[in-house]
């Protein structure tokens, strides 16, 4: 079969689209992080504006519902000094039956230049990536279960932050791992940054074995998954799970997988507790925990402005 | 190739900068080289604000040529560990060429507040310049061909050379 | 009109025959194999280096009509066929109206004679509009013309009904064809594995052929019925069918090209053109079906042709419908599955030919005796190709209206091997490449 080149990067091996944290080479992954450092302190600042995408038009593609995702893109856009346009997709033209690549052909007549993209489809953004003009570039913001780029940028933000050293950490990833993007973005990105013990934590019918293949160590007793973790990623159970024959109910998974008091004594004394949001207390994650010391949660929220910024000046710099 | 002794100049810029810092002035260098420079400035005039009490900045969220070039890899951040509302800065770097990172500098100054004034000195001013930009002193005035990039080294034990390169 | 083929080297698996020499043809049957007299033919075809092959026959192709012409035409889809070297083809019934009733199947049959081409061999619905509930008339369809008895990808997971139309068709010796899925587990979009795993892509386990196997087996035990199962695509299915097959159970089976020759990782970056249904499995699979096909466990090698229009197939991995054109690889991709596997030439190309017609059986009637065949005074459907040359798939070549395929140049970068130059049906010519297509 041909080996197609990764459609993120251009001949030079630089990045124009992000679309999946897997097939991106360390460099790339540590350049973002880095300069989501320098944004970091532009957020300080009186005046939080630089003028790197003036003239820009961001389109915030949103098929699936997310105000606290789009709204931190928005941020992250006007930061950098583009125009942001939302586009409500659910009362839009879809609705009445247009297809994802002709709504893309109408939106880049309109001079998009990059587009933001959340869809429930795995794979959707790369299929527009294919189809958009040369000088356009492509955000990932979650695609089916398949990645959230942006969301592992910013757990590996905030983990270097917490932990500087990937290659010592042993991190931990509990729940519904089969169903979740920010899981599979989060192992790419661990992989690919050298952090040598990863587990997957959760009831078989939501941590199969094949996960086993991308690197991590399957585990379904919790105990044994996060003792002496160094970090500690906790997954949103969602309800559709329960009504989906994959758990009895909220209650018995918290019982054996959520993240109390008693068991994060298992893990590492100076653990930190993550969670890409919105958490939901006494299913996955006891609230003293979530606001707990451990707890980098909101932090995460603040990294998360600063790697967006750095994603997206970072590809609109870069030629098809 | 044009042979420049930088310790020789940088001793020349230490006498053409000092009368240039009055009271309440303060030394921003330019990354990278102007922020060496601005280091050892502060350390060999006394300034105030003690051995890190001077300014870096970059200019790297305001360059001229993102679209071109992208965006810089593994710049250090703008530090400025005073107030610039009202304040009187000499801005500090090693080669003075086009003037377009001069430009960019002053946005992103601009961007922490209104200062007084800006005065600007170099090692060494190259000519070549694209914008009506000048430095108030500068240690040498040479012409290189526009082929060859000129910039500043500090080895280990932090004595300054110059780096001639041919561009692509 | 009299056409002699000539210098060929014509093989006929069948009778084994592989020898350079000439076929004699004449009102649309084989009067000799032979080194012909100077008998004066109205056409002379020169076959010197090329294979004279009996007319491949594909058990599977859907041609679209009735109702989804926007996907596919007779005319465009029989064209292909015969720019295949495909001269019988079995369609499927899940066209829209479903090809329930006799009325439709004539009108199917009717159409496709005065196209004068392919010959045309419909299977007809197992149940009233394919819901899995009524059975349908099948002596009325068997005498307008259907071979079979399908429900092509639509599962019957009412077990009873199952049983019971199983049983009706066995009085009659009908043959059931059904593909082994179950309707629960065989829900995903991709194989279940670490391809889908990583890729985010619902699974479908091979519990969900190998339940549907063990069902229809214990069905087969219990009634009896001629069961041919559809578009196999595991190792743990071929193991249930060698069971099955050396228990005595009347059972046979047939691949797809796709799953012959492609696994679960060609999807590469959410390909459409990989959305199949059965999914692309793993290389262990992919292995176990060539083997079962050179060994003959599996009998038939099929195309699967489903032509899919653009705008179905531009779509997410997940919506886009699944299917890809295949009439026209079906003899390269045969080819291709010989020369990996070590098979002599006449040895593939019985998995095209003569096995199909060996599964069809009585249900074509005398036709039985010489499709799939070069025999004297036998139809004169035949298949005459280049065995050296190489073709790339691209849509500009391609006769069907359906242009994806997973063999694309764009997709694989490789060349097919085989090119098809002529294409005869009851004698006539129905294809006939006006120059070799450049690769």
């Amino acid at each position: 079969m041909l080996m197609r080149r990764n459609p993120q990067l251009n001949k030079n091996g630089e990045l124009i689209h992000l679309l999946s944290i897997e097939g991106l080479p360390k460099a790339v992954l540590t350049q973002i992080l880095d300069t989501a450092g320098t944004f970091l302190s532009v957020n300080d600042r009186e005046v939080k504006k630089v003028p790197l995408l003036r003239g820009k038009s961001v389109f915030n593609l949103f098929f699936e519902n997310s105000t606290r995702t789009r709204t931190t893109f928005e941020i992250a856009a006007k930061r950098l000094s583009a125009d942001v346009i939302n586009l409500d997709i659910a009362r839009s033209s879809t609705a009445k039956g247009e297809s994802l690549l002709d709504t893309i052909a109408n939106l880049s007549a309109m001079h998009a230049d990059m587009f933001v993209v959340r869809h429930a489809e795995s794979g959707a953004p790369y299929l527009i990536a294919q189809h958009v003009a040369p000088h356009v570039h492509v955000v990932n913001a979650g695609d089916g279960r398949h990645a959230h780029p942006t969301q592992g940028l910013l757990d590996m933000y905030t983990i270097r932050h917490f932990k500087q050293d990937f290659t010592q950490l042993t991190v931990a990833i509990v729940g519904d791992i089969v169903h979740s993007r920010v899981a599979r973005s989060d192992i790419h990105a661990l992989t690919t940054l050298g952090v040598p013990e990863i587990r997957a934590v959760g009831p078989k019918t939501l941590v199969p074995g094949d996960l086993a293949a991308m690197g991590v160590r399957v585990c379904h007793d919790m105990a044994e998954g996060i003792h002496g973790a160094d970090v500690i990623i906790m997954l949103r159970l969602q309800n559709e799970r329960m009504s989906g024959a994959m758990l009895p109910s909220a209650g018995e998974f918290f019982k054996s997988y959520g993240l109390t008091p008693e068991k994060l004594a298992l893990a590492k004394p100076d653990c930190i507790v993550m969670h890409p949001g919105p958490i939901n207390r006494g299913v996955e994650i006891d609230s003293s925990v979530a606001d707990g010391n451990h707890s980098v949660i909101l932090p995460q929220v603040t990294f998360g402005i600063a790697v967006r910024m750095a994603v997206m000046s970072t590809i609109a710099g870069n030629q098809a | 190739m044009l042979q420049l002794d930088a310790e020789s100049l940088y001793a020349e810029l230490r006498e053409g900068v000092r009368p240039l810092l009055k009271a309440e002035t303060a030394l921003v260098g330019i990354w990278s080289g102007g922020a060496w420079l601005a280091e050892r400035l502060q350390q060999d005039l006394g300034l105030p604000g003690g051995l890190q009490g001077f300014g870096v900045i970059s200019s790297t969220l305001h360059r001229d040529d993102f679209s071109e070039r992208g965006l810089a890899s593994g710049t250090d951040a703008t530090r400025l560990p005073f107030a610039i509302d009202g304040r009187h800065i000499v801005l500090v770097d090693d080669v003075l060429y086009t003037g377009r990172t001069i430009r960019a500098v002053v946005n992103e100054l601009y961007d922490f507040g209104r200062p007084a004034s800006v005065t600007l000195a170099v090692l060494v001013d190259r000519g070549g310049r694209q914008l009506p930009i000048a430095a108030t002193f500068a240690a040498a005035k040479i012409v290189l061909p526009a082929t060859q990039k000129l910039s500043l080294e500090r080895a280990d034990d932090g004595r300054f050379s110059f780096q001639t390169k041919e561009a692509r | 009109m009299k056409i002699l083929i000539k210098g060929g080297r014509v093989i006929d698996p069948a009778s084994g025959r592989d020898e350079v020499t000439d076929v004699l043809i004449a009102s649309g049957r084989i009067v000799s194999i032979g080194r012909a007299s100077e008998l004066p033919a109205d056409r002379v075809f020169d076959a010197a280096g090329l294979v004279v092959a009996p007319g491949l026959v594909d058990l599977a192709a859907r041609l679209r009509e009735p109702g989804q012409e926007h996907e596919g035409m007779l005319e465009s889809e029989l064209a292909a066929a015969a720019a295949g070297g495909v001269t019988s083809l079995v369609c499927l019934p899940d066209t829209d109206p479903v090809l329930d009733e006799p009325g439709l199947v004539e009108m199917l049959k009717f159409r496709a004679r005065k196209l004068s081409r392919c010959r045309l061999f419909p299977l007809g619905a197992l149940t009233r509009k394919l819901e899995g509930q009524a059975l349908t008339e099948m002596a009325e369809l068997t005498e307008a013309g259907c071979v079979g008895f399908s429900q092509a990808d639509v599962a019957v997971s009412d077990t009873l009904v199952l049983q019971r139309a199983l049983q009706y068709a066995s009085t009659y010796g009908y043959t059931v064809w059904l593909r082994p899925l179950d309707a629960w587990l065989g829900k995903g979009v991709a194989a279940q594995g670490a391809v889908a795993t990583r890729l985010g892509l619902s699974g479908v386990p091979v519990t969900a052929e190998t339940v549907a196997l063990h069902t229809l087996f214990e069905l087969v035990r219990t009634t009896r019925a001629r069961v041919h199962l559809c578009r196999l695509s595991s190792a743990a299915g071929v193991a249930l069918l060698r069971a099955a097959k050396s228990e005595g159970l009347p059972v046979t089976a047939d691949v797809s090209i796709n799953s012959l020759h492609l696994t679960d990782v060609d999807i590469g970056y959410f390909n459409p053109d990989m959305r199949l249904t059965p999914p692309l499995r793993q290389g262990a699979d992919r292995d176990a079906l060539r083997s079962a096909l050179a060994d003959g466990t599996v009998d038939a090698l099929v195309s699967d042709h489903n032509p899919v229009a653009e705008d179905m197939k531009n779509l997410p991995f997940g919506e886009a419908e699944p299917g890809a054109t295949g009439l026209e690889l079906l003899l390269s991709l045969a080819l291709r599955w010989g020369q990996d596997s070590g098979l002599t030439l006449p040895a593939t190309l019985a998995r095209v030919t003569q096995a199909p017609v060996c599964v069809l059986g009585e249900a074509i009637g005398s036709l039985a005796t010489s499709a799939g065949r070069l025999v004297e005074g036998g139809v004169a459907d035949v298949c005459v190709f280049d065995p050296a040359a190489q073709w790339s798939v691209t849509p500009a070549v391609l006769a069907s209206q359906g242009k994806h395929t997973p063999f694309s140049f764009a997709s694989t970068g490789m060349l097919l091997p085989g090119q098809v130059r002529a294409t005869l049906v009851a004698g006539t010519v129905a294809f006939e490449a006006s120059r070799p297509v450049p690769a």
